[in-house]
C-alpha cells in the first residue's frame, strides 16, 4: 500500500494519477498536504504538480468523458471533501479501463460515489445561491458572509455575476478567509484583514442608512407571510437547517 | 422614506397576500443583457417560512381595499380589517432593494379589486412597467390578473410580466355562485383564453424574429381552493386537467383551505387545514405532468377520494396488481415511471445504468428507489421477487406498518393490526 501525498490542486491530484500508471501501483491512497521526509514511512510518495503530467491525464480523460463528465469530476475535486480522493481516483481508473463511456454506469460504486458527492456540493452551492444576504456598506458595496460546508464559492461567481452587474459586491468565505469582489466590471478573489474591525460599532457604522430599515421591512414580511395555522417546524428545519441561520437577515 | 408607514402597509398588504399559493420563480427566460439587475431562469428559494412553505417572491396585495364580498377572503368587502393601499413607486422600491440583498427572486403582486377591473389592473401593469422600463429590472414578476380585465391591458401585462395568473378560486363553477356570487367563471376565463392565445402567437413570431420581445415567458397559472365547498378529489382533479389542456396551464395550484372568516356555507373556524389532502393532490398533479397519468386513471366513479393514508402511485399500483411486477432490467421507460417508489430522476439513472450491467437489489437502493414501496412490484438480477401471493391490501398494510415518518402520522388513529 502506497500513501501519496499531494498539494490540494486538481492538476496535483491529475499528476497523481500519472504516477499511478506510470509506477504501475495498485494499492494507493491519495491524500492532501504537505510533504514531510521521513525516514520510517518509506512507501509514502510526494506528488510533485506537474502541468504537462496533468494535462496528459486531462486530454485522456477528455477522450473517454463527455465534456459535461469532466466537469462534474471537476466540480467533485473542488469541493474539498475530506477523504474523498480515493473515489475520484478509483472513478478515473474506471474510466481508463473501461472502453465505453461509463459516466451514467450507476451500478458502479465509484460512479454511484461520484454522483453522491456531486449531488451534496450542487445543493450546497444552490443553497448559497438562495441564503447569501447582502448588506450595504457606504460606499454602496454589497457585502455578505458565508460559511458553506464545501468549497463553493468559485462555483458561484457566475451566478452573482449575471445577476447583479449594476451594483459592486463582496462575498466572503469566513471559514476558508478569502472572498469575491465584483468591482461592476470584472471578480476578482480577495482577503480581508478583520483584526481593525471586531467591535460591533464600527461594523454598523459601515453600512448605508437605509441598510437597517430594508433589514427590519425583510423580517416583519418574513414573519407577516408565515400561516400560524400550518406551522411545521420540522419542514422549516429541513429547509433551513440551523448552521445556516447566523448570516440570514430574518432569523438573526 | 417614511419607515413606520412603510412597515406598517407591508404587514397589512403580505399578511393579506399570503393564501395565494403560488411561488414559483422559474420557467422564465429573462437575461441580465441590458447592463441592469436581475435575471430570471432558475428559480430559487430564498428563505422558507415556519409552515415550511417557501418565500422566493416578494408576495404582496397593492391594496386590500375590495369591492367583492367573497366568503372566503379576508379582503372581502364586509370584513372588520384594517385596509392599507401601497403607491406605484413603493412596491418599486421594496422590490428593488430587496432583490439587491438577494432577499428575493421578485415580485408576486396581486389586488384586492379597487373600483372595478380595469382600473386595478392597469395599476398592477404601471408597477411591472415601471420595474423594467426606468429600473432595468430583470428578476421574474408574477402579476394576477383580475377577472374582467380588458385585451388591452392583458396584453400589456404579457409584455412586462414572466407569468400571470388568474384565480379560479373555486374547484366547479357551483362552488364559486356559493361562495363568491358576485363573481362569474366566464371573467376568469376570458383573460385566460386571451392569454393562451397571444402565448402561441408570440411564440410563432420569437421563432421568426430573435428580437421579438419576450411574452410572458413562464406562461400562465391558475390556483383553486380546496376544501372550502364540499367537491371531491375526482371533480377537483378533472377541472384541472381540463384547465392544463384547454389553456396551456403551466401550473394549477391547490390551496387548502384556511379558515379566516365565520360564515355559515363555510367550514367551521375550528376546522383544520387539509393539509394531507393537499398534499396528495398536488402528488397526483405530477403523476398527470410528468409521470404520464391520465386523470381517470388517478380517480374515477369507483375512486372519487384520493387515498389519504398512502400517496396515489402506490394507490394506483394496489389497485392495478395485474399490472406487475415490472423488470426493471427490460421495461419502458413509462412502465418503470409507474412503480412507487420510483422517482423521475431515479427512472432516468435505471434506464442509464442498465446499459452497463443488470441491475441488483443494493444497486437499486444506491441509484435512490424507495424499496420499502418499490419491492413489492419489481423483478431486478436477483431474482427473489417480495411480493409472492400478497394482495394489494396486504401490501398496504406492510408498507404502512412498516413506515416511520410519512404515512405514520395519518395513521395513528388505525387498530394495530399487527
Amino acid at each position: 500500500m502506497y500513501t501519496l501525498v499531494y498539494d490540494g490542486t486538481f492538476e496535483g491530484l491529475l499528476t497523481a494519477v500519472f504516477e499511478i500508471y506510470d509506477r504501475k501501483l495498485f494499492h494507493v491512497k491519495l491524500i492532501k498536504g504537505e510533504w514531510r521526509t521521513s525516514a520510517m514511512f518509506e512507501e509514502v510518495l510526494q506528488v510533485i504538480t506537474d502541468e504537462h503530467r496533468a494535462n496528459r491525464v486531462l486530454k485522456g480523460l477528455r477522450k473517454k468523458l463527455s465534456a459535461a463528465g469532466i466537469q462534474r469530476l471537476y466540480i467533485a475535486h473542488m469541493a474539498e471533501m475530506e477523504n474523498e480522493e480515493s473515489a475520484i481516483v478509483g472513478f478515473i481508473r474506471y474510466v481508463f479501463d473501461t472502453d465505453v463511456n461509463v459516466e451514467e454506469d450507476y451500478g458502479n460504486k465509484y460512479v454511484m460515489r461520484l454522483s453522491e458527492i456531486l449531488k451534496m456540493v450542487r445543493r450546497e452551492k444552490h443553497r448559497m445561491e438562495a441564503f447569501i444576504r447582502f448588506q450595504k456598506l457606504k460606499d454602496e458595496t454589497y457585502y455578505a458572509a458565508i460559511e458553506p460546508d464545501f468549497n463553493v464559492l468559485p462555483l458561484i461567481i457566475r451566478h452573482f455575476k449575471n445577476r447583479y452587474t449594476d451594483q459592486k459586491w463582496i462575498i466572503y468565505d469566513i471559514k476558508r478567509r478569502y472572498g469575491i469582489h465584483y468591482d461592476l466590471h470584472d471578480t476578482q478573489y480577495i482577503t480581508l484583514d478583520f483584526s481593525e474591525v471586531n467591535k460591533p460599532a464600527d461594523v454598523i457604522s459601515a453600512f448605508t442608512e437605509d441598510e437597517k430599515i430594508y433589514q427590519q421591512l425583510w423580517k416583519s414580511y418574513f414573519t407577516s407571510v408565515n400561516i400560524v395555522a400550518r406551522k411545521n417546524t420540522r419542514l422549516h428545519l429541513r429547509h433551513i437547517p440551523k448552521r445556516y441561520w447566523r448570516h440570514l437577515t430574518e432569523k438573526i | 422614506m417614511n419607515a413606520e408607514r412603510i412597515t406598517e402597509k407591508l404587514n397589512i398588504l403580505a399578511d393579506a397576500a399570503k393564501y395565494d399559493v403560488s411561488c414559483a420563480s422559474s420557467g422564465s427566460k429573462r437575461k441580465n443583457d441590458n447592463k441592469g439587475l436581475g435575471n430570471a431562469s432558475n428559480g430559487i428559494c430564498h428563505s422558507y417560512t415556519e409552515d415550511g412553505r417557501c418565500v422566493s417572491l416578494l408576495k404582496i396585495l397593492l391594496t386590500n381595499h375590495c369591492i367583492f364580498d367573497c366568503a372566503y377572503c379576508v379582503s372581502r368587502k364586509n370584513n372588520d380589517i384594517k385596509r392599507a393601499a401601497f403607491t406605484v413607486q413603493e412596491v418599486v422600491d421594496l422590490t428593488i432593494n430587496f432583490y439587491r440583498r438577494n432577499y428575493i427572486e421578485g415580485l408576486f403582486l396581486s389586488s384586492g379589486i379597487f373600483k372595478d377591473a380595469d382600473y386595478t389592473m392597469e395599476r398592477l401593469v404601471r408597477v411591472a412597467k415601471k420595474l423594467r422600463i426606468e429600473n432595468n429590472f430583470n428578476g421574474y414578476i408574477h402579476l394576477k390578473s383580475i377577472p374582467g380585465a380588458s385585451d388591452e391591458l392583458m396584453r400589456e401585462a404579457g409584455l412586462y410580466a414572466d407569468r400571470l395568473s388568474v384565480n379560479l378560486e373555486m374547484p366547479t363553477e357551483a362552488g364559486l355562485k356559493l361562495l363568491a356570487p358576485e363573481k362569474n367563471r366566464q371573467d376568469m376565463i376570458n383573460p385566460m383564453n386571451f392569454l393562451k392565445n397571444e402565448i402561441i402567437l408570440r411564440t410563432e413570431e420569437k421563432k421568426l424574429f430573435k428580437r421579438a420581445p419576450l411574452f410572458a415567458p413562464a406562461g400562465q397559472s391558475t390556483q383553486v381552493i380546496i376544501g372550502a365547498t364540499p367537491e371531491s378529489d375526482q371533480q377537483v382533479l378533472q377541472s384541472a386537467s381540463y384547465f392544463y389542456k384547454s389553456f396551456n396551464l403551466k401550473r394549477v395550484y391547490y390551496s387548502g383551505y384556511v379558515p379566516v372568516l365565520a360564515d355559515k356555507r363555510l367550514p367551521d373556524l375550528n376546522t383544520s387545514v387539509p393539509l394531507v389532502r393537499e398534499n396528495r393532490l398536488y402528488q397526483a398533479d405530477w403523476l398527470m405532468r410528468f409521470y404520464g397519468f391520465h386523470v381517470n386513471e388517478i380517480v374515477n366513479n369507483q375512486n372519487p377520494l384520493l387515498d389519504l393514508d398512502i400517496d396515489p402511485k402506490l394507490s394506483w399500483a394496489i389497485r392495478n396488481m395485474q399490472a406487475f411486477p415490472v423488470d426493471i432490467n427490460k421495461a419502458d421507460v413509462q412502465m418503470i415511471l409507474r412503480v412507487p417508489g420510483i422517482g423521475l430522476l431515479s427512472a432516468q439513472k435505471i434506464v442509464s445504468a442498465r446499459k452497463f450491467a443488470k441491475l441488483s437489489w443494493e444497486q437499486l437502493k444506491k441509484i435512490g428507489v424507495a424499496l420499502n414501496r418499490a419491492r413489492y412490484f419489481i423483478v431486478c438480477k436477483s431474482n427473489e421477487f417480495e411480493r409472492r401471493d400478497l394482495t394489494g391490501n396486504n401490501i398496504k398494510q406492510f408498507i404502512l406498518a412498516e413506515s416511520q415518518s410519512k404515512y405514520n402520522k395519518n395513521t395513528q388513529t388505525q387498530l394495530n393490526l399487527f
